[in-house]
């Protein structure tokens, strides 16, 4: 029978299945971090319950870090709190951890394919909802809550429903300024917020075959944004180059074995989907988000809608309530929104490719005299590469602060935070209420569209950054 | 996990669409370790200003309400982050039934986790429920015969088996599935023979 690349990866990874499709599936990759794992370790002492197979988590702290000077330690005493134990229980549980102050540090889902513990057609999970990010490689990864952590610690399994399969093609090729991050907002925008939910979604068509395995985690990341409960690429020979001689990625013969298996990952040219929807990347221009959900997305050359010719009552409401929240009026042009404060990081954009490409644009200018700007890079990794190519340089020379790793003002778990009011374009993926800090006032964009704003001191075209 | 099998108070209700978790709980409260002491923050941006004072029209600031055990709320409800801090606050506040035409997967699923029973009914239901909430009566939840009972009337709701069976005799997932440790590790067995990379 033929199967899509989902049911091949579920098929592969069940142990057991009950009579009404509850089915237990082996994990093979489980990442950690300090936030969302206290209380699961926590359970496990409680219960005299040891962790089944150490060697298959990866813990690092990235949420609470602060991406200013870390020689001093952590000064918010909570934060500090967390990072002591998730120290403390890797140590007792014989967990591998990348702490604060390793090169190797930096956000979950940058680190774990950065060092090849992420690879094709493995079960991937982790406390935290853009684990969807790892399905750019071909695998089935997908955020859980800390009862699950706890699960998967004790069992390496975590209970199951099998989730529809969804596929979305994403046909000819990309109009010059736009990137990945535009694409996974447009399908966002085209199949709203809830549009995933009950499915995994697989990307597929030339658009996705084309981009780079780091562009289809931008797509991949935000997956979650949609509802779904994964995103999946199938993995091509891009995918294979990108985890030759990775740290954690297979050796010898098992290398030889395991892309044996990795060209086996893909969808069945019959295989059937229980929906499918495509897209032409000629109707995708540059995108932001105007309101406080990531499917309220407007072309940079755009308006603000206006509420009132939205037809569904309660979608009304919720537009009345975003623009209240973001300070908008209805039909002003997109472009004459000033911003305050621009954010380039997070799991969704804080790869060294995304780096490049703004400073790329942002080379030789300067950002706006009454805009804040920061580069917060993904990884110890990225951040030290950035700086062999004279990346950092380029930013700073523009006026960005250039800091240290972690996923920092993408939710301000840390110091970087917005005041209320505050604008700030960000190329994180949520812009919910109060997400960047109470009041503050989030525009998804991209890394280009970041430094366009940047410099602009407004939402601006990346088209017209030259 | 306590159990949940009937439950019934006043509702109330949150005519929002997609109540995302960083709502429910902003990421402040996640600095925690423990599960417990959540409640008082459940909602903090609805229900404090910025000086920390009760905002008195938020609905779960008044009477009956602060003590509601149901909650009604618009669709796509717990979307966004992953975090369980979610239904610990609605737990730790009292609610242990949220009622929407439809839920985001993570949160679904961690309700479960936290003896919290998820409803799925469609809106026009909600809307009927929702008018209980503004007289300030009261329904009643049972989970056994999958109705919600409201004034002379009943709707009944739909929710898997295992699902519906952990919640009413408030099982351990863990200690459930570590009884499968045989299929475990014969599938692991297989595993270290066909995926040695792994």
């Amino acid at each position: 029978m033929s199967k899509t690349l989902y049911d091949k990866i579920w098929d592969d990874h069940l142990v057991h299945e009950d009579n009404d499709g509850t089915a237990l599936l082996y994990v093979d990759r489980h990442l950690v971090h300090e936030v969302t794992s206290p209380q699961a370790f926590e359970g496990l002492r409680i219960q005299g319950r040891k962790v089944r197979k150490p060697k298959l988590t990866l813990a690092v702290p990235d949420h609470n870090v602060p991406t200013t000077d870390r020689s001093k330690g952590i000064s918010d005493k909570q934060s500090k709190i967390q990072v002591d134990t998730l120290r403390n229980n890797c140590k007792e549980f014989g967990i591998n951890l990348f702490d604060v102050n390793d090169k190797r540090q930096g956000i979950v889902h940058i680190i774990g394919p950065e060092q090849g513990f992420t690879q094709p057609g493995t079960v991937i999970v982790c406390g935290d909802s853009h684990t969807a990010t790892h399905g750019a490689f071909g695998s089935l990864a997908f955020g859980i809550g800390t009862s699950e952590v706890e699960h998967v610690l004790a069992t390496q399994t975590l209970i199951q429903k099998k989730s529809k399969n969804f596929r979305v093609n994403v046909n000819g090729s990309l109009p010059a300024g736009v990137t990945s991050k535009d694409v996974i907002l447009k399908i966002i925008g085209t199949i709203g917020t809830a549009g995933g939910t009950g499915y995994v979604i697989e990307f597929a068509g030339e658009v996705i075959r084309n981009l780079s395995v780091e562009q289809r985690m931008t797509i991949c990341n935000m997956t979650i944004e949609a509802g779904a409960r994964a995103g999946l690429i199938s993995p091509d020979n891009k995918t294979i180059e990108y985890f030759k001689d990775r740290p954690m990625s297979p050796k010898g013969e098992n290398w030889t074995k395991a892309v044996a298996h990795w060209k086996k990952l893909f969808s069945d040219s019959d295989a059937k989907f229980d929906k499918e929807v495509n897209i032409d990347a000629k109707d995708i221009e540059p995108l932001v988000t105007w309101g406080t959900s990531p499917q309220d997305v407007s072309p940079i050359t755009g308006e603000v809608p206006d509420p009132e010719k939205e037809k569904d009552k309660d979608r009304r409401t919720a537009m009345y309530r975003s623009l209240e929240y973001m300070g908008l009026k209805p039909k002003m042009k997109i472009s004459d929104i000033k911003v305050d404060k621009i954010f380039i990081g997070s799991c969704t954009n804080g790869r060294i490719e995304d780096l490049r490409l703004a400073a790329k644009l942002l080379k030789g200018k300067k950002i706006a005299s009454d805009v804040s700007a920061m580069v917060v890079p993904g990884s110890g990794l990225v951040k030290k590469q950035a700086e062999e190519e004279g990346i950092d340089k380029v930013f700073k020379n523009a006026g960005f602060e250039w800091r240290e790793p972690g996923c920092s003002m993408c939710l301000g778990m840390n110091e970087d935070q917005l005041s209320s009011k505050e604008r700030c374009a960000s190329t994180s993926n949520r812009n919910f209420e109060g997400r960047q800090g109470r009041g503050g006032r989030t525009h998804l964009v991209s890394p280009g569209m970041a430094v366009a704003a940047a410099i602009k001191g407004y939402l601006a075209d990346v088209r017209e950054i030259n | 996990m306590e159990k949940f099998v009937k439950l019934k108070s006043i509702p109330a209700h949150i005519p929002l669409m997609n109540i995302d978790t960083d709502m429910i709980i902003p990421k402040q409260f996640l600095k925690t370790i423990k599960r417990t002491g959540l409640g008082k923050s459940l909602f903090y941006e609805m229900r404090y200003d910025e000086s920390g004072k009760l905002i008195n029209k938020f609905i779960l600031n008044n009477d009956p309400y602060s003590k509601s055990k149901i909650l009604l709320a618009g669709k796509n409800f717990g979307c966004g982050s992953s975090r369980e801090h979610a239904p610990w606050a609605l737990l730790d506040f009292g609610i242990r039934c949220v009622i929407s035409p439809s839920f985001a997967d993570i949160f679904y699923n961690n309700c479960f986790n936290n003896g919290i029973l998820p409803i799925i009914i469609d809106e026009k239901s909600i809307q009927e429920l929702s008018e209980y909430s503004e007289r300030k009566e009261e329904i009643e939840v049972d989970l056994n015969e999958q109705v919600i009972l409201y004034g002379n009337k009943k709707l009944t709701f739909d929710i898997e088996p295992a699902k519906k069976k952990r919640l009413l005799e408030g099982l351990d997932n863990i200690g459930l599935s570590l009884k499968k440790i045989p299929n475990i590790e014969k599938f692991e067995n297989s595993m270290n023979k066909t995926k040695p990379w792994i």
